[in-house]
């Protein structure tokens, strides 16, 4: 009988290492995760944790390497709970198979065991189904690592509850072979200590026979206080592969045989390949084949230059499709019309909505931000073995692992068990990779699908991986607002447009007794996907952009303005102030200088920047200091957190100076770093992180870092000029002008 | 008719084009994948390496022009062990996915191989890679640490 409990699994390898994984499985399921363990490569995979009998712990992340660090968080908390040696703790990534899913955990132990709601899970894990139970089982089968989920919930109701398990069954083979009861012993440093003989053994040695105890579904967790790595700043354990070249990420792939594919895709979205004439290429050395696609060309050749090589030779014809008339401006017009033609749908109102708004004078302004590439460092590519016995092998990162299997077997049309996925480390994802985006799994699968029995690496030119992208999508955002006698906001009335349904992250923080919220649908030809932090992005440029207008036009300090409207948010008035405060906010700055704030709650961690710019007469905007607090509830690695906010900053610092994909003729105007800039050293402000700690639980850390720089930039823009800028990116020419008429 | 190459002190003879991109010589034919194609214009300096101790972009660069020169790839970098600057990228926790350090780290040796004390300007001018998970503040907190002769830790 097939019966879902919800429970750890707990057993031995075949080589006698004990291992824990939280699931919410049928129990015989266990025998295939051993059995899965001990064919890869000896002891080295586990379901969450495996304690071997050298005392090396292995911590298995169902989740991808794209330099978050949270292999190192994830294994922290493991590792506390077990009181493991760090010097032995190691992670690994769990294989892509159902049995080291993470959504089980989401199913398992969101619901009903901590009273959340299926509201309060990340849109990401909901799926498309969004607020029903069958939603929750679509991701049953995924590995996500998206949503700044990964320390917030694997870690949180995963790594936590399995070391803890594991240190129980550890502690009841020490008390069976002293023959004394489990309360006599206590653990330290991957050691379960007689307390009064000082007798001890190692975990190495117990783990074989801590493997015949069930592990307990509800161990006991320590409090915060006795947290002794938790809330360290470890190093990270990946770090020193990360500096002699030795990690191999999926582009570094290599086989035995192995052929390499250069792609041209249809420039225009929609278009299809009509033709291609061989013969430009029919001398080029290396060559074996030119693969052609529904909308895409790839030359497959012994070596990568000479595939790319012959690929520029070529002069491929392509249909352009549906679309070819499409532009930036057509697009900006149409958002403009969705949100002014008053077919807005409703979304959620407080108070009396807009009704609160009244008849007398308003505050309305309206801004914009434009579509955005994800410009990973690691352009995107996948290698791939499609073998006669129609099995298929696939190398790749890619932001999930079983997502990924189960996509290229769709792509490939072949069951889902033929298909081994090898989820390898990405050069940066912010979201590119995740599912809904593998556009390059399918040319990967299609192309090697073509030359059967051989492994191809398909590979992007940095050109056609900016132009055939899954972008940020660009949004528009009109505000109304009514302002009572003391200045605040009364009424706040917020119309977007958007490619899907309402964003809650749209719903302000502050306090403002009468709120309404509409959107208007808009879709265009351009593919559009996640982009590190989300909807928050462009909300949280929208909301603080448009408070900080309010604040003016009140003739009050934006930061005390924002105070004034957060009384009732005491983590949130705390974060502002420390930020705040280490900004030296009131401090006097020369001309043409100033200072920007702004907050943004994003995953469930809250970030205020403060941005201080200097703009010069020829509109130069040059960043010096940003200055940030954030609350997590608790940072696992704070240095780590730390760095995940300074990065994610830069991010959002080069969006908003210099981010902007625009479409010309259906196509992707830009294709390289040169016309999509981005910060480099010289540029990088000077960037002080602040932690404030609290109770609350526990947020995310990749993605929350970027979505308060745009607003903070323009807002800092505004008070050293005096010029608001309300679209993205910022307009030089206008600050130049400005200057210019002063 | 090959093509000889003195990479990390080995010599080898390749089978290859002379206008070959040395990255792709490297990367493909030579199996040293530590050097990374980012945009293959020279442009975010993701492929750097030393030729004769100078970093160069080897995307743009033909494996025939570099035929007597002294390739040194982040393989190659530290001979025995990791290098100071390789320590400090540690010390300092400088990368995130890691992809770009490579390139970074070479640049870097190249500049403080010349000039062991740069100041801020002769390091903005020097080092121009894209780093797009943003780890700049700590490449230059280690690369101050590595200016003021700061010792760093065994690894």
């Amino acid at each position: 009988m097939t019966t879902r409990r919800r429970f750890l699994l707990g057993g031995a390898t075949a080589a006698g290492a004990l291992l824990v994984g939280y699931a919410l499985w049928p129990d015989r399921r266990l025998a295939r995760a051993n059995r899965l363990l001990t064919e890869s490569a000896g002891p080295l995979l586990t379901n969450w944790i495996q304690v071997a009998a050298d005392d090396i712990v292995t911590i298995v992340i169902p989740h991808c390497d794209i330099g978050t660090g949270s292999f190192t968080a994830l294994s922290q908390m493991a590792a506390e709970e077990l009181d493991a040696d760090w010097r032995h703790v190691r992670a690994v990534a769990a294989p892509a198979n159902p049995l080291f899913a993470n959504g089980a955990l989401a199913e398992g132990f969101l619901l009903d065991e901590r009273g959340m709601t299926l509201r309060s899970i990340p849109v990401f894990l909901q799926g498309a189904a969004a607020t029903t139970a069958r939603g929750i089982a679509r991701f049953m089968n995924l590995q996500t690592t998206g949503g700044s989920s990964a320390v917030s919930i694997t870690g949180v109701y995963g790594m936590r509850i399995a070391g803890a398990a594991a240190r129980e069954m550890l502690i009841k083979a020490a008390a069976a072979r002293m023959n004394s009861p489990v309360a006599a012993f206590h653990t330290a440093s991957s050691r379960v200590i007689h307390s009064s003989s000082g007798r001890g053994f190692s975990y190495g040695e117990l783990a074989a026979t801590a493997a015949h105890y069930p592990p307990s579904a509800r161990p006991t967790l320590k409090a915060r206080g006795q947290y002794q790595l938790v809330g360290k700043p470890i190093k990270r354990l990946d770090v020193p592969m990360k500096v002699d070249g030795v990690m191999r990420y999926g582009i570094d792939v290599a086989l035995p045989g192995m052929l390499y594919g250069a792609i041209r895709i249809s420039p225009t979205f929609g278009g299809t390949l009509h033709s291609v004439d061989e013969a430009p290429i029919a001398q080029h050395r290396g060559v074996k084949q030119v693969v052609r696609l529904a909308d895409a060309v790839v030359v497959v050749a012994d070596r990568y230059w000479r595939a790319r090589a012959a690929l520029d030779a070529l002069h491929p014809i392509f249909d352009p499709g549906l679309h070819s008339e499409l532009s930036s401006k057509a697009i900006h017009d149409q958002h403009r019309a969705a949100i002014s033609s008053g077919e807005l749908k409703h979304d959620t109102s407080i108070g009396a909505g807009a009704e609160a708004l009244g008849s007398g004078p308003t505050v309305e302004n309206t801004y914009s931000v434009p579509y955005l590439a994800h410009a990973t460092m690691e352009p995107m590519s996948a290698t791939v073995i499609a073998r006669t016995d129609q099995s298929l092998e696939v190398w790749a990162g890619t932001q999930d692992g079983l997502a990924a299997r189960a996509f290229c077997a769709k792509a490939a049309k072949v069951p889902r068990d033929k298909v081994t996925f090898h989820l390898l480390p990405s050069g940066g994802g912010f979201g590119r990779r995740l599912p809904g985006q593998w556009n390059f799994l399918t040319y990967a699968v299609k192309t090697a699908q073509a030359v059967p029995g051989v492994p191809v690496k398909l590979l992007f030119s940095r050109e056609q991986d900016m132009q055939h992208d899954f972008y940020r999508p660009k949004v528009m955002s009109r505000f109304k607002a009514r302002i009572g006698p003391g200045g605040l906001p009364e009424a706040w009335v917020n119309d977007y447009t958007t490619g899907g349904g309402g964003n809650s992250e749209a719903h302000i923080l502050y306090d403002v007794p009468n709120q309404a919220y509409g959107f208007a649908k808009v879709t265009a030809a351009v593919p559009t996907g996640p982009w590190r932090g989300v909807e928050s992005t462009w909300h949280g440029f929208f909301i603080e952009s448009f408070i900080d207008e309010l604040a003016h036009a009140a003739r009050r300090d934006p930061l005390e303005y924002r105070r004034a409207l957060l009384q009732k948010k005491p983590r949130h008035l705390a974060t502002l102030e420390l930020a705040a405060q280490r900004a030296g906010w009131n401090a006097p700055l020369e001309p043409r200088c100033g200072r920007g704030i702004a907050i943004v709650e994003c995953f469930g961690t809250i970030v205020v920047q403060v941005v201080e710019v200097s703009v010069s007469d020829g509109g130069e905007v040059k960043v010096r200091r940003v200055t940030a607090a954030a609350d997590c509830g608790m940072a696992i690695n704070p240095d780590g957190f730390k760095a995940q906010i300074e990065g994610a900053i830069i991010f959002g610092l080069s969006a908003a100076l210099h981010g902007e994909i625009t479409i010309e003729q259906g196509a992707v105007v830009q294709s390289n770093f040169p016309d999509y800039r981005m910060l480099q050293l010289a540029d990088c402000p000077a960037i002080e992180v602040h932690i404030h700690e609290s109770d609350a639980r526990l947020g995310g850390g990749g993605e929350p870092g970027t979505p308060p720089a745009a607003p903070a930039l323009v807002n800092a823009i505004y008070a050293a000029t005096g010029i608001r800028l309300r679209d993205l990116p910022i307009d030089t020419g206008v600050l130049k002008a400005g200057a210019a008429s002063r | 008719m090959g093509i000889r190459l003195n990479v990390n002190g080995v010599h080898r003879e390749l089978d290859v084009e002379p206008e070959a991109p040395l990255l792709w010589v490297i990367r493909d034919e030579l199996n040293l994948t530590g050097t990374k194609f980012g945009c293959g214009i020279g442009a975010c300096g993701a492929c750097t390496v030393h030729v004769d101790g100078k970093a160069m972009r080897s995307c743009v660069v033909a494996v025939d022009s570099v035929r007597n020169a002294a390739i040194t790839t982040i393989e190659g970098l530290g001979a025995s062990g990791l290098t100071a600057v390789q320590r400090a990228w540690i010390e300092y926790q400088v990368p995130q996915c890691g992809y770009c350090q490579s390139g970074m780290i070479m640049a870097v040796s190249a500049l403080l191989a010349v000039n062991a004390a740069p100041s801020d300007a002769e390091i903005m001018g020097a080092i121009t890679n894209i780093c797009r998970c943003g780890t700049y503040p700590r490449i230059l907190a280690a690369l101050h640490a590595l200016a003021r002769g700061e010792t760093m830790g065994e690894v």
